[in-house]
């Protein structure tokens, strides 16, 4: 692995540093993941902001980062979920776009009265709706209008990170543009990362999927080889209208909030920012995304927390119980001798 | 940009945009779940349970939020191997010290073999088991798997010494060893004792830190047992290891055994009672599917297994049959332990509902929900 960047080569604190003169300052942040994980020197984090009210559902980010990244084929499946026949991130698929059909609920009373809901489940309206087109079985005079929500989907690369933290052998690593990113080299495949990640995004790879890599965790690298050369990754490259956005995680903050303005102004209230946060809890994503619907409705998990934060409380309760068993055992042979 | 605009009109109406909506009345899996609930609540009389909130909730489709992990037999066997073993070199240090030949030869033997597989399993489960040794690359205190291997690392080369010395002192005793081999088996005669010290220091580590490892994942049912789940684990280690105990050891030497065997199991239940009070909704992977008949086997076994060990102890001549399936029982109940809090995780991963609903409520607790 190459820990350089066109020109400027960023070192890490400890390391022999010498930067030269002219080099980019970094930003003063000092919550910058990549600065504490002793990043010197480094450029300013590196992340996506994903804008789904302009997403088409064209999938040329699915197939740009397929092409890029060698990504092996993973299942040539009709899902009947839609257009989406992907299913969700995986080891081989590091970009997904999701589509939800939903019926366009006709204008409702500005407030809500309390009414007994007007469809069968009494969740509220559209609670019986399911991935079927709206209005499809009814009769023309009937159909509903309806939306239809698209969604690129890709590694968060958390300022928290719990794969990288859980990671046993050290493959996952942060790398100095704040992003996390799997050594293939390193990684013995014990899977740990798998069940720790908040998002279901990273995955040991398995045979089916073709001969590279299998048996390791694999997931997106925000295109680290084309950021070590100054290039946009692979998918907001290809992206045809700009849902996908790339640039310093700084700036696509401000980006965001003023996209998120400029949407309620023109009424569409129920947008919003899920993982701009720097005080959420994976501390705030490298990548993250304005949605038309609650998070879940994408796939997404309401209120990520990484694991890792109850660590200190889990060693705590161990140590507890292991001196507990040692007590036990050692009062066990306490008593009449038998 | 008319796609744009369109869009826009469209969505200033759609202020209540769902997506696919499961769970009652017509998610078969989660109604089957919810069934599940009131049919343990009605059953067991446990009014003290909290109420399980009616689980009406959103999902994409009904696929999972988070991935389960891609661990198989392998890791269940791992955390059972390694709490027969860490609980077994207690038993074994205490035998040695107290003068119980026969439950200090059995303890040193078991751990030794028990170590011996949990390796074999651990390795075997890795994507890329050759690369086992990246694990001793870095050591990780956030890792619980790195704190592990260290914990094996250093506790591995100790048990194997006590076990070693254990197999080759009878065949040094008896003249069975050539010339060759007599000094090494002098050797580990004499490191026997101080190597099993250590190990009966390092043991529990052992046992305890797998809760850790399953608890530190986004993995519902296994982060949120994070409190009472050590607790558990080594209730079922002291259980296996005393039920190894009066599986193989002589009668005579049974009591620690018997005592660790029937504490360890009581703490388990009591343990495992109060962790699916603090769960919550994630406690209901433990009762359903194939996890729900482990948790049940577990119990049973652990009841029979500790009243078998209690009566052996009691009436000697009972003992005499009794105590081996008793040990057996003991052992089978912290198998089934292990594979079904296990198979709960799993579960609990597949399910969207406990990853979702839990912290939906968690928003709505903190106010942080935005509708």
């Amino acid at each position: 692995m190459t820990l350089t960047t066109g020109g400027v080569p960023p070192v890490r604190a400890g390391v022999a540093a010498a930067v030269p003169d002219g080099a980019p300052v970094r930003t003063a942040d000092p919550d910058d993941p990549a600065r504490k994980s002793g990043w010197d020197g480094a450029p300013r984090r590196k992340g996506f902001f994903t804008d789904t009210s302009i997403c088409i559902g064209c999938k040329a980010c699915e197939v740009a980062c397929k092409e890029w990244n060698g990504v092996p084929e993973d299942g040539l499946d009709l899902l009947g979920t839609s257009y989406d026949n992907t299913g969700g991130l995986g080891a081989s698929t590091w970009r997904h776009v999701a589509f939800i059909e939903q019926p366009a609920a006709p204008a409702r009373p500005a407030v809500d009265l309390g009414m007994p809901a007007r469809h069968r489940g009494s969740a509220g309206p559209g609670a019986d709706r399911t991935g079927d087109t709206a209005g499809a079985s009814t009769g023309p005079a009937e159909r509903t209008d309806f939306r239809w929500l698209m969604s690129s989907d890709v590694c968060k690369h958390c300022t928290h990170a719990a794969c990288l933290d859980v990671c046993p052998t050290g493959s996952l690593f942060r790398t100095e543009f704040g992003t996390v990113v799997v050594q293939d080299d390193i990684c013995n495949g014990c899977g740990y990362c798998v069940p720790a990640c908040p998002y279901g995004v990273i995955e040991r790879r398995v045979e089916e999927h073709g001969p590279k890599n299998v048996g390791i965790a694999q997931k997106c690298t925000l295109c680290y080889d084309r950021l070590e050369v100054g290039r946009t990754p692979a998918c907001a490259q290809a992206c045809p209208t700009a849902s996908i956005q790339f640039g310093d995680v700084e700036e696509l903050r401000e980006r965001a909030a003023a996209r998120l303005a400029t949407l309620h102004d023109q009424g569409v209230a129920e947008a919003r920012l899920y993982g701009d946060d720097p005080d959420d809890g994976v501390g705030g994503a490298g990548a993250f995304f304005l949605l038309l619907d609650e998070p879940e409705v994408y796939g997404f998990p309401p209120d990520p927390v990484v694991t890792t934060r109850d660590l200190p409380a889990m060693w705590r309760r161990a140590g507890v119980a292991a001196v507990t068993l040692l007590a036990g055992a050692a009062a066990s042979f306490l008593g009449r001798r038998r | 940009m008319s796609v744009h605009d369109a869009g826009t009109e469209r969505l200033t109406d759609a202020t209540a945009g769902t997506g696919f909506r499961t769970g009652r009345p017509d998610g078969p899996d989660t109604s089957r779940g919810a069934g599940g609930g009131r049919r343990r609540r009605r059953r067991g009389g446990r009014g003290e349970q909290p109420v399980v909130p009616d689980a009406t909730f959103t999902s994409y489709y009904g696929r999972p939020v988070v991935k389960p992990s891609p661990w198989e037999a392998d890791i269940p066997a791992y955390l059972f191997f390694g709490g027969v073993a860490g609980g077994s070199s207690l038993l074994a240090a205490g035998a040695d010290l107290t003068g119980r030949p026969s439950l200090r030869r059995v303890a040193r033997i078991g751990a030794l073999g028990a170590i011996s597989v949990s390796f074999a399993a651990l390795v075997h489960d890795l994507g890329r088991p050759r690369r086992f040794v990246n694990m001793l690359r870095v050591a990780k205190p956030s890792s619980p798997m790195s704190v592990g291997t260290w914990i094996l690392t250093l506790y591995g080369p100790f048990a194997g010494v006590a076990g070693a010395a254990e197999l080759t002192g009878n065949a040094l005793r008896r003249g069975w060893l050539p010339q060759r081999l007599r000094p090494v088996a002098r050797l580990l005669h004499a490191a026997g004792r101080p190597a099993g010290m250590v190990a009966a220091g390092t043991g529990p580590a052992v046992a305890a830190y797998t809760a850790v490892l399953l608890a530190d994942t986004a993995t519902p049912s296994w982060h949120e047992a994070y409190r009472e789940l050590p607790f558990v684990f080594v209730g079922s280690a002291g259980a296996a290891a005393g039920g190894l105990g009066l599986l193989a050891a002589h009668g005579g030497d049974t009591g620690p055994a018997t005592r660790l065997a029937v504490a360890g199991t009581a703490l388990e239940m009591l343990a495992e009672q109060r962790m699916e009070r603090s769960m919550g909704l994630t406690a209901e992977p433990l009762h359903q599917g194939t996890a729900g008949r482990l948790m049940r086997a577990s119990k049973v076994l652990g009841v029979l297994g500790a009243a078998g060990a209690a009566v052996s102890a009691a009436v000697p001549q009972l003992g005499r049959w009794l105590r081996r399936p008793a040990g057996a029982a003991l052992l089978a109940s912290s198998v089934c332990t292990r594979f079904g809090v296990f198979e709960a995780g799993q579960a609990s991963a597949r399910d969207p509902k406990y990853t979702v609903v839990p912290q939906r409520e968690r928003l709505e607790r903190s106010g942080r929900a935005t509708t």
